[in-house]
Order: C-alpha cells, then structure tokens, then sequence
C-alpha cells in the first residue's frame, strides 16, 4: 500500500453515468490486475475504493458508475485537480494459472479491472475472449479498447439491443475457453460460477471501512477460513467460494 | 523543547497517543507504512475467548462526519491472538502493549485475561464492557454500575496488569458506572466506545447495515468524548484514557484538558493511515502554540 497524490489529467463521461478518469503520478505499487485504490475526497468520511482499470508507470486510469454523492463528486472534477489515494490495494488476479485461452468476464462497472487483466494475459502470449454484459446499448464501453489489446470480444445485453440477448452466461455458451475471470454483480459472479465447470476467480465487491485490512469491516467466509475482501480480496478463487 | 511524555498507570509513553482498537489490528498492517515505534502504546483488536466471525455484512455505513460499523468482535480467539498475532506484531512494536478483551459471561472475562496476563509485552488491559455489536454480552456489562464493577472484580483476581475498564457512551450516568469500576478495583477507565446509530438508504429504505444497527465513530462524536472525560474525572481518581473521534493534535490537548492521561485514535486510521502519526509529529507544534510546555500538567486543567 502506498499512499500518494494523484493530478487529473482527464475525467470524461464515456457511457451513461460511467465516467473514464485518467490520473497522473505513482502507480509503483500496483503489482497486478484487479487491485484496487482508495480515493479521499473533500467532505466524505471514508474513502472511495475503485477498481483499477489500467496502468502504467505513472498513469492511472479508473472507470466509474456514478452511484452514490461520493462518485457524482467525483464525475464533476476537472483536469489539474489533486486527489489523495491509497494505491496497490487488494490480492489481484493471478494469471498463471489461466491456460492458453481464458475468458475474462465483466459486467458493468465489473468490465473495468478486466481490461488490465485482459492486457497482462494478451502480453504472455494466451489467447484471451472478453464477455462484457450490459443492460442496454447505452452503457456499453471500451469494446474497441479490448478489441485494440488483441481479444475476441462478445457483447451480452440484457435487452437485446446489442449482442447476445440476455446475460454473459448466454454469450460464454458461444465460445470455448479454458479458465474464467470474472468481476461484476454478486448474481452476475454465481451465475458464472454455475456456469461453467472451469476453474476460474471472482472478484467481489463489499462496503469497506479502511480498505487496507485495519477494520475487519468487509470479511467474508470461505472454504480456507474468513478473508477480508480489501486485503485477501477481492479475488477469490473459484475453490474457495461457498455457494 | 516540549516534553510530550505522559505517565500511564506507572508505565511511561513517549506520547499519550494509542491506536483504539478495532482500527488498527495488530499493527503490522500499520507497520508497512511508517514505523509504529512512534506510538505510546497500542490497543489491539479486540478479542474474545473462542474465535468469532462477528456479524453479516454490509457492517459499514458512511454518514456526514463519521461512520457506523458493526464488524461484531471478529477475532481468531485469545489464543490464536497469543500463538499468531502477538509474534507478527512484537516483529514491528517494541512499546508497551494494551490488550483488548471482551467477553460474554464474567467467566469469560476472567479466562481470557488470565492468558493474556502472561504475554510480558502487554502491560496493560482495557476490559471492553462496551461493544455495541453483540446481543448477550459487551455492552450489556457495561450498561449498569453492578455488571461493569463484577466484571472488573473478576478481571483483577487473575492479573496484577494495570486493568482499564472501557466504558459505553449509551448510558444514562457514565459517572455511577465509572466509580462503581474503580471501587471494585480498576486501574483506570477508557472511553467513550462507539454511540449507537443508524443510517437508512433511501433507495432501498432500509438500514444500511446488516445488524442494522451499530456504532457511530469519526469527528461528530467528538464533543461527546469531551463531556463524558470531564464528568468522569470528577466522579474518580483514577487515569482515563480518552477517545472518541479524534483526528489532529488539538483534539489531544482538548480531551487532555477534559482529564484524560492517555488519548485513543480510532475511526481517522482508517480514513488517513497515517492519523496517529501526523497527529504525534504536530503535537510539539500545537502544544507551543498553546504555552504547553508538559504535557501532563495539563491533564484535567479544563476543572
């Protein structure tokens, strides 16, 4: 964990209340696909944890859902303000274990930490199939930008308006694939967990407190003992899930 | 030159400030970021007899100015705590050490302290009789003069530790309970613990948290903290250790002046990793601000 002050360099509303933030400083921390960071903003008691949807040496790049006063706060600031953030949050996604083909799913502001995970697989050399699932065509994003990394992409909308109609388990029985990545709404995460019976991880989401362990605040069970979603999470692997 | 130390029950502190319990774990999480050595003391997780997973999530809720959690005591139990966590957090912590326990029958209380009574890195013990977060136990001890006092009783016969008893802020006479404590032999008194409270989302219109109630901490209690230290050092002669949303070296001063010996940093942790120590290295600076040039001649000064 590393606590650091991050400029934007831009913040642009990319598909209906989902807002794309690039920031500019220490991204040293962040080790590996699906961690997370935690955002202080002027007049909230806690911090607000977003997924990381992408990095490099010192860009940042974060995709949210205005859901709440903290993200609309957040949708509404402009290019050279600062932000106070805790990076390198969270256990990630560990790719060696996904064989020559895995599909990575997102749905909603689930596809974010799917696109550098999708990256990390492309770069050793796995042929990666992206399912992204949607309610409707106006809030689909970053097809092309998955498309741009190498990976196959399918589209599941729940009204049929783009894609496969229904969910991302309708568009996964499409394709062939050898381990599932997967982050979205606990449902989304079951039934995909049901779906297939291919190894995988999910990662889960969960009202935090710190976001680095302190609180005991986000803690869940699993089949190897209690875990903590911010510091032993968010991804869980498929054998350790109770369902 | 000011001088920060303060005295604590015959135990000398560098500073009077100590992480609360429940926000800073076992303090090697902590560790990573900045050397923990600074503290005067720390008071870990709190922990109970038997492990415990504590209560369903959600257990956080954001509200203006502070937070309720209702985590429920989630603990690996005093022995793990002794034979796991004491290890990892002795690696990083060479200070005195407060030990957290809480219970659900005085036999309990009583079990839990003789064990931890042996870890010669603990010299302190703060008796937790005020957990909003478990039914049948906790807060319910410290809810009357009696239950708090037999629970001290108990906890005295089986250490010769300087015993804190931490005291519930849901009460109508902190000051009868606080007293009942040191008749039946506390060492001195924590407070305030969480307050009881609620929030409601009003797009599912219902609580947020599972437990659907818990306890309130962050800055808006802090007024609160302050009056409870005051009527408690009037009603008894022992230290008080005080806390209760403090966040910045001027809170210090001010529940020291209210008569606290010591002072406990909670909810901020979480929010800003680095609370305690930006609060230690400010506090020589607000303490010349003031004319404060011992910091134990203050305590109580506000009477």
């Amino acid at each position: 964990m590393l606590q650091t002050v991050f400029e934007i360099k831009s913040n642009e509303k990319i598909a209906k209340d989902v807002y794309k933030m690039v920031l500019l400083g220490d991204t040293s921390d962040l080790k590996k696909p699906g961690q997370f960071v935690n955002i202080k903003l002027d007049g909230f008691f806690l911090r607000r944890p977003i997924s990381v949807c992408d990095y490099d040496e010192n860009v940042l790049i974060l995709i949210y859902k205005v859901v709440g006063a903290g993200t609309e706060v957040m949708s509404k600031m402009c290019q050279g303000e600062k932000l106070d953030i805790l990076t390198g949050l969270g256990n990630g996604f560990d790719t060696s274990k996904s064989g020559d083909n895995p599909v990575v799913i997102g749905g909603g502001v689930g596809v974010p930490p799917m696109f550098n995970l999708a990256r990390k697989l492309i770069e050793e050399g796995k042929k990666v199939t992206a399912v992204l699932g949607f309610n409707k065509e106006e809030e689909i994003f970053y097809k092309d930008e998955f498309e741009k990394l190498g990976a196959k992409v399918l589209i599941s909308t729940v009204d049929g308006s783009v894609g496969t109609k229904g969910f991302v388990t309708d568009a996964m029985k499409e394709i062939d694939f050898s381990y599932t990545y997967c982050c979205g709404p606990e449902p989304m995460l079951k039934a995909v967990y049901n779906a297939s019976d291919k190894d995988g991880q999910f990662s889960f989401e969960e009202r935090m407190g710190c976001g680095f362990g302190a609180c005991m605040g986000c803690s869940c069970k699993t089949k190897y003992g209690n875990k903590r979603i911010c510091k032993e999470g968010p991804v869980l692997c498929k054998e350790e899930i109770i369902w | 030159m000011v001088n920060t130390k303060v005295n604590l029950s015959g135990v000398e502190l560098d500073n009077p400030i100590i992480p609360a319990s429940g926000t800073f774990g076992f303090g090697y999480e902590f560790a990573e970021l900045y050397d923990i050595n600074i503290l005067g003391s720390l008071s870990f997780k709190g922990t109970t007899l038997e492990p415990r997973f504590g209560n369903p999530t959600p257990r956080i809720a954001e509200t203006e100015n502070g937070m309720i959690n209702s985590v429920g005591l989630q603990n690996p139990g005093v022995e793990k705590v002794i034979s796991e966590e004491l290890p990892k957090l002795r690696a990083c912590f060479n200070k005195p050490i407060m030990a957290n326990i809480s219970g659900f029958s005085i036999d309990e209380y009583r079990a839990s302290c003789e064990k931890i009574d042996k870890e010669d890195q603990v010299e302190f013990i703060e008796v937790n009789v005020s957990c909003p977060n478990v039914h049948n136990g906790g807060m319910s001890f410290g809810t009357s003069p009696e239950s708090a006092a037999a629970v001290t009783k108990a906890v005295k016969e089986v250490t010769t530790k300087p015993v804190f008893i931490k005291l519930s802020p849901n009460v109508t006479d902190i000051a009868s309970i606080a007293k009942a404590c040191e008749e039946a032999g506390a060492d001195g008194i924590s407070l305030i613990n969480t307050l009881l409270g609620m929030k409601i989302d009003l797009k599912t219109k219902k609580p947020v948290i599972a437990n659907k109630m818990g306890g309130f901490s962050g800055n808006a209690i802090f007024p609160v903290a302050v009056r409870m230290v005051y009527q408690v050092y009037e009603a008894v002669n022992i230290p008080i250790i005080g806390m209760g949303g403090v966040s910045k070296a001027e809170d210090v001063i001010e529940l020291m002046l209210a008569g606290a010996t010591a002072v406990q940093v909670g909810a901020a942790n979480l929010t800003e990793p680095f609370a305690c120590k930006n609060i230690i290295e400010d506090l020589p600076r607000v303490m010349a601000k003031y004319g404060i040039n011992n910091l134990k001649d203050i305590i109580g000064g506000a009477h």
